[in-house]
């Protein structure tokens, strides 16, 4: 990596990733192990995952494929009926778990990565119009935000599940979990990004360095997205990444709840509700491998956006 | 200062309107309550006449009219499943959730306060980042999981403690309270720790940044330089500095804490409202929704409300910018 | 509750004084009792609880034959067909003392046949009920009904004087949200008494001392403690911690677990529910497919082709592990009409099935989708899955909605589905209960839960000309030649039968009741 060739151009700074790798920040993470270890392990379970069909031996969500005579069998044992064996044996339908994992791992990050990025994209804008414009639109999207804080997350998540079940049509209902999901905890997220946004945009505007941009004629919309964005995007970096640990975690529990992904296309969640079934009866890999996964995305992400916290506050120093 | 009141108070009236509208909306799409209510063995007359006594065959917006102004009155309607007054089934079962939404608190209060303070002190320390990384495990499994893992090693394998309901309650007036007894205090152990457990890492981790953010203010070190104890510079000072923000998220959460115990009842088989809620959902019992959705938004409004007025109390600058 | 542990403790000090042990059933399963009032709701959960409490006429015991209970002995009028003559047990009192005669047996008829009774159904082919001195009741019909008796087994007996009294001679109007003094209260003549009732929390009873029945039932628990716990796996912890020490709704995952515990033990006996799939073969085209202009289903080589393709005994050996029994028809094996020979008509091929859709024109298969409940029966979910990838197999895509049973059967009732999942149980142990519901086109008062659109007059005429046979081998002759049609149409695929599992300590002692309806006084406590 840092091999990375320069930019031809020498009159212009150097390149962003120059930057970045010169940076303290990177200079921070070669010293921590904890985010060392926590990121190729957050790195290494979303390659797997976005990569699953390369990764895993059969296709789970592909359900003519599967021979439900496969069923419960432990892991590396071959099964009592068609002699097959399977490296963390197989789920109630018949299915390779190692595989289920990484197709349901898939799934539950597409959900928190989508939930955070529309939270995110939501949360930021609104908050870049609330402390920029002032006024009206900061009483009323703030207001908006207090609405939004009324109702707990898996409150949302049900109304909204409740309601889309009722306006989609029925072909949709298989995809439209996913949606419902990502809408629902992204909807219920967006707040804190508004408000860190909002606050940091406050003290920004009254810089110098935007004056001055608003002296030379620039449009308000260039100079949020150009000059005050960049500045704020550290906490809101910061916020994402705990925020995906715990739409990951949301989405999980909203499926206990019997509002999550189907069980023909089940997502981490899915596969821990589904799992948690089986602790008493002796088939413990249906729920242990999938809780395992779950913890060491979810402890990785965790541990990765509190390094963050800390390396991106100077004042910690 | 009146007329922030009254801002704030007609906003939050408006608010209740508006979630009530949406919470309301919902329940036309979740299922029928007929078939559920007649059972196999019933006719088309039946469905009919059901439906026109409970005022279905209403369009939605009359039946939301008539639900506010019934609300209004407290009158929340009867309950499909149950056949008795809504107001009454939520008398009954907030003593259930209240006294685990407390304990539950109590227990992330005290040792989120405690951890945080702790961790906070010996920063670098092995047991502190220990704590640190160990907390970070409890927020990385869904509540529901911990819930059970909870039973399996405690009621199952030990034996220690029951694992469903609130054991034997005392009766005191209308509320019905598991303190008294034994079985209802051995009750309250799992849930409690079920639910409390992420408040108590969002505690701990709001007071240790807290109080590292005051520790290297300016005070902290004059004070140091004057020779004061660390205990008296820790507690006296930095400790009681960092209770303002911890305090306005301990309010918020309580509002939290009773949601999120949908869960933890669900698991516990808990007889409160978050379990009434899950049972009137199944049983598409609109009322019991409709009640319970009210209550959840009032209190948190309330809530809400209350900690703006005490800060417009506080801090004069906040009127002004609340404008 | 501080009201509770007094009755508790007086309750308790009378059971030592009168009766040698003080046995306490704690006892759970999934749901609660609706209501108490005995007429209200006619509904299985609901029913178990009064059954403790409060007595028919007859009952069946665990091999579904009558037993006398409330009524001695019973036969048609030997000269009118029209009417049935009931002799009552003498010397049975209630709970409260009163003598339990003839007249409150007119009063609970009548008032079962209220518009508010939900029992009104299965006895509104009596016309009239008569006293005939304290200790004989004759029921009249509008025609011969030899299967009545069927139909009285959940009907319970009030008392006249403690309903007037008490202002319940009404039923409670459920749906409308009424609730009487018969709603929380109970005066009936059975095993148990009622001391607190929480709804969906806890209810408890205690032994009645004055029961008729004391010589006759072991009656060996002295108190009853029943508690609802809707977790599957809370529920089963509940056992394994011996919390408590009798559990109904056992998922099938955990029975090797409980029966090879320490002082735990599984029984278990074939259910009177069958579950099986639906299909919507009377609609011009799918609203769930992706045919267009034409409707798959509504050909039979595609329906027997479904039917092939599904293995039953895969199903049985993983998804129900080993806890169910491969069905060929609809029909539970305890049912009046039901044959060997038809149950055992499903076959797997799946090889014949992808050749019959060929035939049918549908060798590229198709896609559909398959309605399910989630919480109603024995692994309803797994079971859909199970049958996706299946059907899967022959070329059929099938997408799955599993949903709540509250959201699941409107949409059958209300035919906004094309393949779904469906149980049935035959309380009246005959053909006709299924005919009825399940076979006769949908009208506003009959085949209201028949999703498959299928309508044929002559069979209709068929079925409803079964109630008033009095001829049983032609009713029979009829019923089998109907079940024929039904068999060839492959109007449904039979999935299979449900076997039942209770779980219980040791020291209990019952059988497994076919209803799944546990009556407490004939338990044993070693």
């Amino acid at each position: 990596m840092t091999d990375q060739p320069l930019v031809p151009d020498t009159k212009a700074a150097p390149s962003r990733l120059r930057r970045a790798l010169d940076s303290d920040l990177f200079y921070a993470f070669r010293r921590s192990p904890v985010a060392m270890i926590s990121s190729a392990v957050a790195v290494g379970l979303i390659l797997m995952a976005v990569f699953a069909p390369f990764f895993a031996v059969t296709n789970p969500f592909d359900p003519a494929s599967l021979n439900l005579m496969n069923g419960f069998t432990p892991p590396m044992e071959p099964n009592a009926f068609t002699g097959e064996t399977f490296f963390m044996g197989t789920d109630d339908q018949g299915r390779d778990v190692y595989s289920t994992i990484l197709y349901g791992m898939r799934i539950s990050l597409f959900v928190g990565f989508s939930a955070v990025l529309f939270a995110v994209v939501l949360g930021i804008i609104l908050g870049l119009l609330a402390g920029y414009y002032g006024g009206w639109a900061d009483s009323f999207i703030m207001r908006a935000a207090d609405v939004q804080l009324t109702f707990p997350a898996i409150l949302v998540a049900m109304l909204i599940f409740g309601i889309a079940k009722g306006i989609t049509p029925v072909e949709h209902r298989d995809q439209m979990a996913i949606w419902v999901l990502i809408l629902a905890i992204g909807l219920s997220d967006w707040v804190q990004f508004a408000r860190v946004v909002r606050g940091a945009t406050l003290v920004e505007k009254n810089k110098d360095y935007v004056s001055a941009a608003r002296l030379i004629g620039r449009g308000s919309s260039l100079i949020m997205i150009r000059h005050i964005l960049p500045n704020i995007l550290s906490p809101v970096l910061v916020i994402a990444t705990i925020s995906l640990a715990l739409a990951i975690i949301a989405e999980a529990t909203l499926s206990f709840l019997g509002v999550g992904a189907p069980p023909t296309q089940p997502s981490l969640g899915t596969l821990i509700r589904v799992g948690q079934g089986y602790l008493f009866s002796g088939e413990w890999w249906i729920l242990f491998f999938p809780a395992c996964t779950l913890l060491a995305l979810a402890l990785s992400v965790n541990l990765l956006g509190d390094w963050l916290r800390d390396a991106l506050n100077p004042r910690l120093k | 200062m009146v007329s922030f009141i009254l801002k704030r108070i007609v906003q939050s009236a408006l608010v209740l309107l508006i979630t009530g509208a949406i919470a309301f909306s919902m329940f036309s799409f979740v299922g029928d309550p007929i078939d559920n209510m007649l059972g196999q063995e019933r006719t088309m007359e039946d469905v009919e006449r059901l439906r026109a006594q409970l005022g279905l065959d209403q369009p939605v917006p009359v039946q939301y009219v008539k639900f506010l102004k019934e609300a209004a009155h407290g009158n929340f309607g009867v309950s499909y499943r149950q056949g008795r007054e809504v107001s009454e089934i939520i008398m009954e079962r907030a003593p259930a959730t209240l006294e685990l939404a407390a304990v539950s608190a109590l227990l992330a209060v005290v040792f989120g306060i405690s951890l945080g303070v702790f961790t906070a002190i010996r920063r670098h320390g092995f047991t502190a980042n220990l704590i640190m990384s160990a907390s970070l495990i409890g927020v990385s499994l869904p509540t529901f999981l911990i819930g059970i893992l909870l039973i399996y090693l405690f009621s199952v394998e030990l034996g220690w403690l029951p694992s469903f309901g609130r054991g034997e309650v005392v009766q005191i007036g209308n509320w019905s309270t598991g303190f008294l007894t034994e079985s209802g205090r051995k009750a309250l152990i799992l849930p409690a720790i079920t639910l409390g457990l992420y408040q108590m890492t969002l505690i701990m981790r709001l007071v240790r940044s807290e109080m590292l953010e005051v520790l290297r203010q300016d005070y902290i070190r004059f004070a140091r330089a004057r020779g004061l104890s660390d205990r008296v510079i820790n507690f006296r000072h930095a400790l009681k500095n960092t209770m303002v923000p911890v305090i306005t998220i301990i309010g918020l959460q309580l509002g939290a804490i009773i949601a999120f115990a949908i869960i933890t009842e669900t698991v516990f088989q808990w007889p409160g409202l978050g379990l009434l809620f899950i049972n009137a959902i199944q049983f598409v019992d609109i009322p019991v929704m409709a009640a319970y959705l009210m209550m959840i938004s009032v209190m948190f409004v309330v809530i809400n409300l209350v900690v703006d007025i005490l800060y417009a109390m506080i801090d004069p600058r906040l009127r002004v910018s609340a404008k | 509750m501080k009201k509770t542990s007094t009755i508790l403790a007086i309750a308790a000090l009378m059971s030592s004084t009168a009766v040698v042990n003080a046995e306490t059933l704690r006892w759970a399963r999934a749901g609660d009792a609706l209501t108490l009032d005995p007429h209200a709701q006619n509904e299985g959960p609901t029913h178990t609880v009064r059954h403790q409490m409060y007595e028919p006429l007859i009952i069946r015991d665990v091999t579904g034959a009558f037993v006398p209970t409330l009524a001695t002995d019973w036969a048609p009028d030997p000269e009118n067909p029209n009417v049935w003559v009931f002799n009552l047990r003498e010397g049975v009192k209630f709970h409260d003392g009163a003598d339990f005669t003839a007249e409150d047996v007119v009063f609970s008829f009548e008032r079962a046949k209220q518009p508010n009774s939900d029992m009104k159904e299965l006895i509104n082919s009596i016309v009239e009920v008569r006293a005939v001195g304290d200790y004989q009741v004759e029921l009249e019909t509008n025609g011969p009904n030899p299967i009545l008796p069927s139909n009285l087994t959940n009907l319970f007996m009030m008392d006249k004087g403690w309903s007037e009294a008490n202002d319940t001679v009404n039923v409670q109007d459920f749906e409308g949200g009424e609730i009487t003094y018969a709603t929380t209260n109970v005066n009936g003549t059975g095993a148990y008494r009622l001391v607190s009732r929480e709804p969906d929390v806890k209810t408890v009873m205690v032994r009645n001392e004055e029961y008729w029945g004391r010589d006759e039932f072991p009656l060996e628990v002295s108190e009853i403690i029943y508690t609802p716990i809707q977790n599957a796996a809370t529920r089963v912890a509940a056992l394994l911690s011996g919390e408590v020490n009798f559990l109904q709704d056992m998922p099938v995952q955990d029975l090797a677990r409980v029966d090879s515990a320490d002082g735990l033990m599984v029984k278990q006996a074939p259910q009177n529910r069958v579950i099986f799939f639906g299909m919507n073969q009377g609609a011009d085209d799918l609203e769930a497919d992706n045919v267009d202009g034409k409707n798959p289903l509504a050909d039979v080589r595609v329906r027997k082709a479904m039917s092939m393709a599904i293995n039953r005994d895969a199903i049985r050996q993983v998804v129900m592990r080993g806890q169910s029994q491969p069905a060929g028809m609809i029909a539970p094996p305890f049912v009046n009409g039901w044959t060997a020979d038809m149950d055992g008509e499903s076959s797997t091929d799946v090889e014949a099935a992808k050749a019959m859709m060929a035939e049918a024109g549908y060798g590229d298969g198709f896609s559909i989708r398959l309605d399910c409940p989630n919480d109603r029966y024995i692994n309803d979910e797994a079971i859909c899955q199970a049958a996706v990838g299946m059907l899967g197999q022959i070329g059929i895509t099938v997408n799955l909605d599993a949903i709540p049973k509250a959201q699941h059967f409107p949409k059958i009732t209300e035919g906004k589905t094309d393949f779904y999942m469906l149980g049935w149980g035959v309380p009246t142990y005959d053909s006709e209960y299924i005919f009825n519901f399940l076979v006769h086109g949908r009208e506003s008062d009959i085949g209201t839960w028949n999703g498959t659109g299928f309508d044929n007059d002559d069979l209709d005429a068929k079925i409803e000309s079964l109630a008033s046979n009095t001829d049983l081998d032609a009713r029979n002759a009829d019923i089998a030649s109907i079940w024929r049609v039904v068999q060839d149409e492959q109007l449904y695929i039979p999935i299979h039968h449900q076997v039942l599992n209770w779980g219980m300590s040791d020291n209990v002692g019952t059988e497994v009741d076919a209803e799944d309806q546990p009556r407490v006084k004939y338990f044993t406590m070693k």
